[in-house]
């Protein structure tokens, strides 16, 4: 990924920039939580939150003690969440680069979107690999419809797989769907109810940095007071 | 023909998170100021002739004094005493770092360069940012005044339509109908550029910057400003 289509802005840039986006309520704000649970230990991290209600993610997180609230920050939207991750991402990169300046060095940013619906996707200005969560009390027709999110992000994430009985999902359907929507793109099925740690999508995340080229070597006991 | 510099400047599209931000207006609509068209073109000319002038008048003294021989310190200076609320002051120093940025990619330039090194993050006032991105981009003074003045109205007057589901028809036609205040806003403001500093117009609404300041600690806002 390194040396990518975002190269020629940063360079020089040593952070890994994930953005986490999907439809509201598919579980993006639990996962990021997950993620810091599962990495912060080794990993230096900082989080942009999108969230249209701005500091309800910000404090979610905070409330999980997962990470120090001042490597948290919230970006307001305007309104229109895609806007501010993909055709103006003014406002993001300022706030990441900001965090990222302030906590130096950063191995990891996470960038949650604002949530909206299956036509959302990232500027790879912005991030280096993009996440995109479904769950399935969305629907098991959702992989079906398609859309950026699920065609070509780096990695899809059905989520809330616990409630697949309750809600009559066919998680085969969705996982079918999926791949044929996706090819050789990863799928993961998660229940964050069953795995806090979210251990499999930790697991990609930590694939793709030592890919990045950097953490592998720098990986630390949490190196803030 | 008109620059297309400054079509692009004055295009809400040019990528420095303008979208991001109401102009006042999500703060006024929580406190009934704004409601509907007539509130909302009340608000617009209120502000056209208040931060819309001195905005405009600053953008355009920067223009004229935008050579390799410029004081950024006291462009600075003057932009600060004109922002009574620190918290439109730092929204300017945002804005002002993130048209930088885009500035600097679309029409790279040195004084532009002299601009970054001298503004510690978040960045230059917007005023100056802006009057310094229009210098390099070969605009005139009452040209680049124009761009701030018309982003005065349609800066709001977008937001407006987003906050309160407004025909936009009818606001677009409010805009249009504002374009003989926007052009003699311009005219003013380029006329003072040629003055001193200091003389330059400082007329502002203190009710609108007390509502901006308690909008900055809002729990939840669509709006960053």
């Amino acid at each position: 990924m390194r040396g990518g289509r975002c190269a020629f802005l940063r360079p020089d840039r040593e952070t890994f920039r994930v953005g986490i986006g999907g439809p509201v309520g598919s579980g993006k704000t639990a996962l990021v939580a997950a993620l810091c649970r599962a990495l912060s230990a080794q990993l230096s991290i900082v989080v942009v939150t999108n969230d249209i209600f701005t500091r309800e993610d910000a404090e979610f997180l905070q409330a999980e003690a997962v990470l120090p609230p001042e490597r948290i920050a919230a970006v307001e939207t305007g309104c229109c969440p895609h806007t501010a991750i993909r055709d103006d991402i003014s406002a993001n990169l300022q706030t990441v680069e900001e965090l990222e300046a302030r906590f130096a060095p950063v191995d990891l940013t996470l960038i949650e979107s604002g949530g909206d619906n299956l036509t959302l996707t990232w500027s790879h200005a912005l991030v280096d690999a993009q996440v995109f969560v479904l769950d399935v009390a969305g629907g098991d027709k959702l992989p079906r419809k398609g859309g950026p999110g699920v065609t070509t992000s780096d990695l899809l994430v059905i989520n809330k797989t616990d409630l697949a009985s309750l809600v009559g999902a066919d998680l085969a359907v969705m996982a079918r769907d999926s791949r044929a929507r996706r090819g050789d793109r990863p799928i993961l099925l998660t229940s964050l109810v069953t795995d806090p740690n979210a251990t499999d999508v930790a697991a990609w995340v930590r694939d793709q940095l030592a890919s990045y080229g950097q953490a592998s070597s720098r990986i630390r006991e949490k190196p803030w007071p | 023909m008109i620059p297309p510099a400054a079509l692009m400047l004055a295009d809400g599209r040019l990528p420095w998170g303008g979208h991001a931000h109401s102009g006042g207006v999500e703060a006024a609509v929580a406190r009934g100021w704004v409601h509907d068209l007539g509130s909302l073109a009340a608000f617009a000319r209120g502000r056209l002739a208040t931060a819309g002038l001195t905005e405009a008048a600053l953008v355009a003294a920067t223009v004229l004094r935008s050579s390799d021989s410029v004081s950024w310190e006291e462009l600075d200076a003057e932009a600060s005493a004109r922002i009574a609320s620190p918290a439109l002051r730092l929204v300017s120093r945002k804005l002002g770092g993130q048209l930088l940025r885009v500035a600097r990619t679309t029409w790279p330039d040195r004084r532009l360069d002299g601009l970054a090194a001298a503004s510690p993050p978040p960045g230059p006032h917007r005023a100056v940012a802006l009057g310094a991105t229009a210098a390099g981009a070969g605009l005139s003074p009452s040209e680049a005044a124009a761009c701030a003045a018309y982003d005065a109205v349609a800066g709001p007057c977008a937001a407006a339509v987003r906050l309160l589901g407004l025909d936009p028809f009818a606001v677009t036609r409010l805009v249009a109908e504002m374009g003989d205040q926007v052009a003699a806003v311009s005219g003013e403001a380029a006329q003072a550029a040629a003055g001193p500093l200091g003389d330059l117009p400082a007329p502002a609404a203190t009710l609108v910057e007390v509502a901006a300041e308690d909008h900055a600690r809002w729990e939840v806002r669509l709006f960053a400003s």
